[in-house]
Parts: C-alpha cells; sequence; structure tokens
C-alpha cells in the first residue's frame, strides 16, 4: 500500500496527459491526489518519532537481488511532505496559470513524474535506486526547464542544468558502487553501521568527493552554481516548486542522508562548510544586484541553499536542527515569493521591479501574502524564517574553533537575504501607484497557493513547537543519533538575538538606501560559467573533428575496420592456439563430397566473378544447394530441406529484383580490386585456420547428450532438432519469427512507398506454358499437402514448422509464376499479412496455458488423451504461419510492384 | 573432410567480403548471400562432423545410441538459415529502392546523391 503511494504519481503521470488534454480546465482536480500523498506522509512523520521508521519493499528483480526498498525515516518524511504538499498547490496555480496552454497535458506529466522521481530520491533505501530517480529528477527537470522549448533560452538553459547535474549523477554512480564493495549492502540503513569500515577504507576520500560533486551540482553549490538562475527560463510553476522547493534541496538531502555514513571527518566538513559558506555569499550578493524578480529570488535560493549546506558541514547538533527548521521556512517563504513573481508576471506582464510599484491596491490579497512571506525571509521575529535564522546564530555561537568567521558571513548573507526579500516582496506592492497597471487579483487558483505557503510561514512562526516533533524525527535520522528539539520563540536575551535585532536593522537600513547598494555591483571578469562554455566547445570541436573520421557512412570502410581487426586480433590469437600445425581431420573423405565442395567453390567464385545479375545469382544458389548437400551427407536432414526451399525461394526473389538492375561492369580501378583481393584472402585464411582448428578439436559433449536424453522424455518428441526449437528454446524462437514478420513488414512498407512515387516496371505476367500450368496445377495441392505433412510429422522426424512453411509458400509461388500473382492470392483466401499475424498470434497465444498453470511462459504443456497433441504443436503451427506468411508477402508484393 | 569444408568456408568468406567491398548494390547483396552461406557452413563444421544418423530417435527406441549428429549446431543453423533468408530478402528490396531512388546502382554516386 505504501509502496503503491510511493509510485503513484507515476501512474498520475500517465493520466494527467490525457485528463487535461480532454478536460483543460479541469487540471486543477489533479492536485487533489498530491494533497492526500501529504497527508499521508505528514501522519506517518507525526507518528514516526514514537513508533520508529517503517520500511517498504518492492520486489524489482528478485533474481538479480534488486528490491525497490523505502526506508520511511524522519528525514525522508519531512522532505516527502514538502514534495507532495507544496507539488499539490503547485499543481493548484499551474492549473490557472497555464490554463489553455496547448501542452498542459504534456506539463503535467513531467511535473507528475517528476514528482514521481524526487519521492523516490528521498524514500530509497537502496542507494542503485536512489541513483535511478536521482537521474530521473535530472531528466523531468530538463523537460520541464525545456518546456517552452520554442525558445532557444529555454532550450539551452535545460540543456546546462541537465549536463551539470547529470555529471553529479554519474559521480553519485561511482560512489554508490565503490559504497557497495566496502560496505557490503546497498542499503542506506545498514551502511550507517559500517560506518567506521567505509570511512578507515583506502577509498574513502574518494567516495566522499564523489557524493559531495553529486549533491553540490544539483544544489548548485559554487562553482556549480551557474545553472540555477539559467533555469529561470522555466515557467515559474517550476521555478517555483524544482528550483526553490525541491530539485535544488535533493543535494542538500543527500548531504544529510549520507553524514551518517561518510560524513563528521575533517575531509567532510571543510568541503562542505567552504562550498556552503562560498555559495551563500556570492547568492547573497547577486540576489540583490538583479532587477528581474525571478533572478532576486534565483539568486536567494542559491544563498539560502549555501546556509543549508554550511550548517550541514558544521554538523553540530544545533546546525542540524538549524539547517532542517531553515530548510521548512526556505520551502514556504521562497515558494510564494516565486509564485507571487508568477502572478504579477502574469496579471503586469513583466517582473522587472524597477518598473512595478503600488500593486497592493490593486492586488491586496497577492500583497498579503508576498509581504508574510518576505518578513519570514527577512527574519522578522513571530515568522519561521525568524527561528530558522536564530537558530543558525545561536548554533554559530556555541559551536567549535573556526566558527567565527562562519558568524560573521552569515550575518552579511542574512541582511543581503533579507534585503533581497524585501525588494521581491514588499518594493512592488508600495510606493507611488503606476496608473498603467491595470492589474487585479487573479482567480482563487493562482493566490490560494502562495497564501497558504506564506501562512504556514507564519503560523509555525507563532507556535514553532508544532515543528518540534517532525523536526525531531528528521534531525535523528541526519545525526544517527536520538536528537530532541524544542523549539521556543522566546529563549531570552542571548547574544543571537542581538545578532538577529542587528541583522533587522542593517535590513531596514539597506532598504531605504537600497539604490546606493544596488548600484555598487561588482562581478568577477570570468565565473565558472565560461569555464563550462569552454570546456564544452572543445568537445564539440573534438568531437567534430573525430566524429566523421570514424562515421564515415562508408560500408567498405566500415567493413574493412572491422575485418582487419578480427583478422588481426583473432589471427594473433589463432597462431599461438597449439596443435593447429597437427590438426587432423577426423572424417573421411568420399568422392562426392568432393564433388559438392568443388560445387561449392565454382559458384563462389563465377558469383564473384560474374558479369551479368543472372549468372551471379545463379551461381549464388548452386553455392547454397551445395551446402545444402552437404547437411545432407553429415546427418542433418532438417538444415537440408530447409536449406533447399529457402535456396529455391530467395533465388526467385533475386530475379524478381535484379530484373531490374544493369549488368555488372567494374567500377573500381584494378589496384582497388587488388587491395580488397589480399583483404577478402586475409579473412579467407583466417577463417580457414579458425575452422580447422574448432572442428578438430574434441567438445564437451554435454549439451548434445542432455538433448539427446531429454528431448523423448520431457519433449516427447523423437526429432530433437525441432524439440530444441520449439520447446527447449522455443523463447529464442518466438524472437526469431518475430524478426521475420518484421523483415517482411518492412519489405512491404518499402514497396508500397515505391509504387507511389515511382512509375515503375512491368509488372511479372503469368507463364504462357501449357505444360507448365497443367504441372503446376497438379503440383500445388500434392505441395500443399506434403507442407502440412512435414508440419505434423516435425516432432518425431526430419520437418517442421519452419521447412512445412516454406515449402507451403513455395506452392503458392508455383501458383503464382504459373497463373498470376492476383489467381494466387485468390487461391490462399487470406492476405499473407493475416496469415502472418495469425501465425504469430497462435505462436505468442501458446505460451500461455502454462502460465495460467503458474509455470513459466511457453512451458511444455502436454494434456494426456487419445493423441499426444502439445502446446508445442501448437507453437509450431504458429511458426508454419509465420513462415508462409512472410516469403509470401514478399514474393507477392514482389511480383505485382508495378 | 574438416579440411575440405574449411577450404570451402574459406572461399565462401573471402568472396563474400570481396563483394561486399565492390560499389555495385547488387554485388554486395550476392556478398551478404555468399557471408551466410559461410557462416552457415562453418557454424555446422565446428559443430563436430559425423555421418552417422541424424539426431532423431528411431521409432519404438527410448534413447538415442552414439554416434549421432549434434543437434545443437542444428538448431542454431536452422533458424540462421530461415533468418538469413528474411535479412536478404529485406536488404535486397532495400536496394531495389535505394536505386529506384538514385537512378544508380553505385554506392558512391547514392552517397554523393544526399
Amino acid at each position: 500500500m505504501v509502496g503503491f503511494l510511493i509510485l503513484s504519481p507515476f501512474v498520475i503521470a500517465f493520466g494527467a496527459a490525457w485528463l487535461v488534454s480532454r478536460y483543460p480546465h479541469r487540471a486543477g482536480a489533479l492536485a487533489a491526489w498530491p494533497a492526500v500523498l501529504a497527508a499521508s506522509f505528514g501522519s506517518e512523520l507525526l507518528r514516526v518519532g514514537s513508533e520508529g521508521a517503517r520500511r517498504v519493499e518492492l520486489p524489482w528483480a528478485p533474481s538479480l537481488g534488486l528490491t525497490l526498498s523505502f526506508n520511511l525515516d524522519g528525514l525522508a518524511l519531512l522532505f516527502a511532505t514538502l514534495i507532495t504538499g507544496i507539488g499539490a498547490l503547485i499543481v493548484l496555480y499551474a492549473s490557472r496559470y497555464l490554463e489553455g496552454h496547448a501542452q498542459a497535458g504534456r506539463f503535467y506529466a513531467w511535473l507528475f513524474a517528476f514528482m514521481g522521481a524526487m519521492l523516490g530520491v528521498v524514500l530509497s533505501d537502496n542507494i542503485l535506486t536512489l541513483f535511478v530517480f536521482w537521474e530521473l529528477t535530472g531528466f523531468t527537470s530538463f523537460l520541464l526547464i525545456g518546456f517552452e522549448h520554442e525558445r532557444a533560452a529555454a532550450r539551452s538553459a535545460a540543456m546546462q542544468a541537465l549536463i551539470v547535474t547529470g555529471a553529479g549523477g554519474l559521480a553519485l554512480l561511482a560512489a554508490g558502487v565503490l559504497l557497495i564493495d566496502v560496505a557490503g549492502t546497498v542499503s542506506l540503513s545498514a551502511m550507517v553501521a559500517e560506518r567506521a569500515a567505509i570511512v578507515a577504507s583506502p577509498y574513502y576520500p574518494a567516495v566522499a568527493a564523489l557524493i559531495l560533486l553529486a549533491a553540490f551540482t544539483k544544489s548548485a553549490q559554487v562553482p556549480f552554481h551557474f545553472w540555477l538562475p539559467n533555469a529561470m527560463e522555466a515557467p515559474t510553476p517550476v521555478s517555483a516548486y524544482l528550483h526553490s522547493a525541491t530539485m535544488v534541496k535533493a543535494g542538500i538531502y543527500l548531504i544529510a542522508r549520507m553524514t551518517p555514513v561518510v560524513g563528521a571527518t575533517p575531509l567532510w566538513t571543510t568541503a562542505v562548510t567552504l562550498a556552503g559558506a562560498a555559495t551563500m555569499i556570492v547568492g547573497a550578493y547577486r540576489a540583490v544586484q538583479e532587477t528581474d524578480l525571478k533572478r532576486i529570488l534565483a539568486y536567494s535560493t542559491l544563498s539560502a541553499l549555501g546556509v543549508l549546506t554550511m550548517l550541514l558541514g558544521v554538523g553540530t547538533r544545533e546546525a542540524i536542527i538549524a539547517a532542517l527548521v531553515y530548510l521548512v521556512a526556505h520551502a514556504c517563504y521562497k515558494g510564494a515569493l516565486f509564485l507571487v513573481a508568477g502572478i504579477i508576471d502574469h496579471e503586469v506582464g513583466g517582473r522587472d521591479i524597477s518598473a512595478l510599484a503600488g500593486l497592493r491596491r490593486s492586488m491586496p490579497i497577492t500583497a498579503l501574502a508576498a509581504s508574510a512571506a518576505a518578513l519570514s525571509m527577512a527574519g522578522v521575529p513571530l515568522t519561521l524564517g525568524f527561528v530558522g535564522k536564530d537558530g543558525a546564530y545561536e548554533a554559530l555561537l556555541h559551536g567549535s574553533a573556526g566558527v567565527p568567521w562562519l558568524l560573521v558571513l552569515i550575518v552579511l548573507a542574512s541582511i543581503f537575504l533579507g534585503l533581497a526579500g524585501l525588494l521581491a516582496g514588499v518594493l512592488p506592492f508600495y510606493g507611488r501607484v503606476t496608473p498603467a497597471h491595470e492589474a487585479h487579483d487573479p482567480g482563487w487558483p493562482l493566490w490560494t497557493a502562495p497564501l497558504v505557503l506564506a501562512s504556514g510561514g507564519l503560523v509555525a512562526g507563532v507556535a514553532p513547537s508544532l515543528l518540534s516533533g517532525p523536526l525531531s524525527a528528521a534531525a535523528s535520522a541526519t545525526a544517527g543519533l536520538p536528537v530532541d528539539v524544542s523549539l521556543s520563540i522566546w529563549h531570552g536575551f542571548t547574544p543571537a538575538l542581538l545578532l538577529s535585532a542587528f541583522t533587522l536593522a542593517a535590513v531596514a537600513f539597506g532598504y531605504l538606501v537600497r539604490h546606493a547598494v544596488r548600484t555598487r555591483s561588482w562581478r568577477p571578469p570570468y565565473g565558472t560559467e565560461d569555464v563550462y562554455e569552454g570546456a564544452l566547445s572543445v568537445l564539440n570541436s573534438v568531437s567534430r573533428t573525430i566524429a566523421p573520421a570514424l562515421h564515415s557512412a562508408s560500408l567498405r570502410t566500415y567493413v574493412m575496420v572491422i575485418v582487419a581487426t578480427t583478422v588481426l586480433i583473432g589471427g594473433a590469437v589463432l597462431m599461438t592456439a597449439p596443435g593447429l600445425g597437427s590438426a587432423v581431420s577426423r572424417t573421411s573423405i568420399t568422392v562426392p563430397d568432393v564433388l559438392i565442395v568443388i560445387i561449392i567453390i565454382t559458384g563462389a567464385v563465377t558469383a564473384t566473378l560474374a558479369r551479368s545479375t543472372m549468372s551471379a545469382v545463379l551461381s549464388l544458389g548452386a553455392v547454397g544447394y551445395g551446402v545444402a548437400m552437404i547437411f545432407l551427407s553429415f546427418g542433418a536432414p532438417d538444415l537440408a530441406m530447409t536449406q533447399f526451399s529457402v535456396e529455391t525461394l530467395t533465388v526467385l526473389i533475386y530475379v524478381l529484383v535484379f530484373r531490374h538492375f544493369p549488368s555488372l561492369g567494374q567500377l573500381s580501378p584494378w589496384l582497388v580490386r587488388a587491395r580488397d583481393g589480399l583483404i577478402a584472402a586475409a579473412v579467407g585464411l583466417f577463417i580457414g585456420g579458425l575452422l580447422l582448428f574448432v572442428a578438430t578439436t574434441e567438445t564437451a559433449p554435454r549439451l548434445r547428450e542432455y538433448f539427446a536424453e531429454f528431448g523423448p522424455t520431457l519433449g516427447h518428441g523423437r526429432n530433437i532438432v525441432n524439440v530444441i526449437l520449439v520447446d527447449f528454446r522455443g523463447f529464442d524462437t518466438l524472437a526469431e519469427i518475430t524478426v521475420l514478420a518484421t523483415a517482411a513488414i518492412g519489405v512491404r512498407a518499402l514497396l508500397q512507398l515505391a509504387s507511389t512515387d515511382r512509375p515503375g516496371h512491368e509488372p511479372i505476367g503469368p507463364a504462357t506454358s501449357p505444360v507448365f500450368r497443367t504441372a503446376a496445377r497438379l503440383l500445388m495441392p500434392l505441395l500443399l499437402l506434403f507442407a502440412v505433412f512435414l508440419l505434423l510429422r516435425g516432432h518425431n522426424e526430419p520437418g517442421g514448422g519452419f521447412v512445412g512453411g516454406l515449402v507451403a509458400a513455395a506452392a503458392f509461388a508455383l501458383y503464382a509464376i504459373a497463373f498470376g500473382v492476383q489467381r494466387a492470392r485468390q487461391a490462399l483466401l487470406v492476405n499473407p499479412l493475416t496469415l502472418l499475424g495469425t501465425g504469430l498470434l497462435i505462436a505468442l497465444a501458446s505460451g500461455l496455458p502454462a502460465v495460467l498453470r503458474g509455470q513459466p511462459y511457453l512451458a511444455a504443456l502436454w494434456p494426456s488423451g487419445p493423441v499426444a497433441i502439445g502446446t508445442p504443436a501448437l507453437f509450431d503451427a504458429g511458426v508454419f504461419l509465420v513462415v508462409a506468411g512472410v516469403v509470401l508477402m514478399m514474393i507477392f508484393s514482389l511480383a505485382e510492384e508495378a | 573432410m574438416e579440411l575440405l569444408l574449411a577450404v570451402a568456408s574459406a572461399v565462401l568468406y573471402a568472396a563474400g567480403i570481396y563483394l561486399m567491398l565492390r560499389r555495385r548494390l547488387v554485388q554486395l547483396i550476392i556478398g551478404l548471400g555468399l557471408l551466410s552461406n559461410g557462416t552457415n557452413l562453418l557454424i555446422f563444421t565446428a559443430g563436430g562432423l559425423t555421418r552417422a544418423r541424424p539426431p532423431v530417435v528411431p521409432e519404438g527406441a527410448s534413447v538415442l545410441e552414439p554416434p549421432y549428429a549434434d543437434p545443437v549446431p542444428q538448431a542454431l543453423v536452422l533458424t540462421a538459415i530461415v533468418i538469413g533468408f528474411g535479412l536478404l530478402a529485406f536488404s535486397l528490396v532495400l536496394a531495389h529502392r535505394v536505386h529506384g531512388i538514385a537512378g544508380s546502382d553505385d554506392v558512391d554516386d547514392v552517397g554523393r546523391d544526399r
């Protein structure tokens, strides 16, 4: 049940596209399901503290030991509740924001797929499934960022996000492989117990670096931060959801999740703290320099992610608690502010804050939500933002050595962040009224989401103890030991409170002198984005040089490379093989066999030297018959029959096609021909040597004895070859007839295309010789009878579906030559395509009875009765029909081609 | 006999590869046909030659007394023959279409026309 809940967004994703295209104005109803999910995860979160984490296991690939295992501990559930709760609000918001958009269905499908992937990331206990879901979030966010794919900026931003986070994903996979190797388990919760072994292992620095690479790229930490502001090309609901509340926090989640496994070492602590501090400062500084609402929010998100990373890096109990409070506070206020930015964009038609003012009169509800969120972001008392910031100050004040400079940086960042909050959430709504704006509050689906999020921040700010239980559970999971969180709004006059007061005063001052702050902007001449762009263009130019050389689109080059590689490497191995010089033929030579081999060799040589297509085809036919006779001489009547039939039909098809081609004059100069002759001779030498070596080496008789013993007993058949085909290796045969059917359909499609665009050649008319026509009339029913006879006896004597189908096709082909294709089609009664499809269905269906009996698909069943007929006989009949249908479809459409 | 068939396979391979290196579509496909015959012969011979009885249990008997021909390579080659037929037919028609569109049976001309 819980497993279903976790994976349900994927199900909704499929339904959503259909639902929204059918009822474009009812998309808001989709919000109901994530709301239900949020309620479930939320109640589980309240429960988990007292009852412990629940585990869910779903079989995935049991034969490989893979299970979809989920661990519903406090940390996972906190994220899951945020993902689904905010997800519900986003869906509601999007239902109005994208109402009437032609591709809205696609949008919801991707959004729900993203939600499912994100749930998978935070709930997975198996590090491999964590990786799979992690990549899935990157992939779905690529689609969502590039949703407006007709704009080049959206496409390149989507690509950038995919490449940066995708590279991190690969690092995560590598880290996972190393971890599994060291810890001997795929389970994240089990790895906690192996912590000592992991940290002591020589792989530890690599593991930590790879995990951090994944986390830093996903959570846009310096120096990988550049993709996040660019991702603002996405529609606003996506920015609010992916780029403030959820996806970018996947990296934070990963750091928190891995802390008890690989964290709290000097390497880890230093790297995480430094990256976090740098991101915090860069983001905060850039946020107040921007004028576009979404970019202000994007950079402030960077900064907040930096704060979270830094706090997790510091890693004390207080710091972890502060990080979790900060996380929830940020999700609420930043989600709200993004959505407000979308409303302003939607209603006013612009997002530049220098052109926005006084909107509170025309859109009071939006202004209320925005102001509440901005106050939380600024850290005004009685908001959750205050509790989070206060906790962060507290944690750094009480921390170990080296922390003072972090305290200075976080106060600085908080001042800039607060200022950015006021710029985004307050400035557009106050001040003089610009008369040009005829904006008004949007419909309720749009303002509900930001209002709910902003009020959430206020309620939790007034009564932070509401969060104590859930956060205790999450903090315990992060710290790896029980942590008791008790949040309150008043701690007395502490140094942290003083710092908070100072911060607020500085924010207020900064707001008053905002013009001065914002004009003193400084940016480094080169950023890491330039490094990214440079590396990308180097890669592109390298592949533009290499690719045409390797991918020459010339079949001859490919053949030569493949052949040369095979001959050189294979030949070298063969040279060193023992006993090649002393290889002795074990089978005697007879005169007829020598004659047959002479026929084969002569055929091959004439086919090569032939100057007319017809002589080449006939020489090839001679080779085929020669090979068939070899089969007959050495105990393979089944092969011989099949080969004879195939060869006859092949020659027929060759003649049908090659009547259109000119004769075969030389195209290549003699030097090229000499080179090709040398290559060909080398191949021949290699193959001859290889075959001589293999054929004179005694092979283990195990397989042959197995089939010979169990063919009659298990397979109920005396013709072992046929039993192998329809029973032991039935699945293989099923695939093979499917390939055949595909080839036949391809032939027909190619010919139908041809007949539409080109007036071509004469269709083949019926034969005129009365003797031939009479003979054909007599032979055809006999051949058909023989075909059925071959099918029926095939299980016990040489024969079977393959050769039977070929003979049946030959019967109708003969009839077509004598009386024309039209008459042959009438005689067949059904379309060859029907024949083929029916055969395939029969073969497929013959495997089902076994499934109903609880056995594997295609397992043979032999019901007891007067006549021994089992499901393999049915299967062979299917093969018969497919082969006959395939051949006739090809021959009829080729002969009819006008 | 193994030596004779090794020579036959070698000639089929050499001729097949030589033809696949030619510029004419027809020769390319004839080469494919020779190669497919050569491969079938190769697998069949590599599985061990015997003039003994085919792998069919005689009527009334319950076991197959050795010596008998190995059924495993036979089963492999049997499907390979039929699949080879499908492959040949498809590539023939493909070549036919290319010839129709490009108006030439020279692979190099076809490439140039793109």
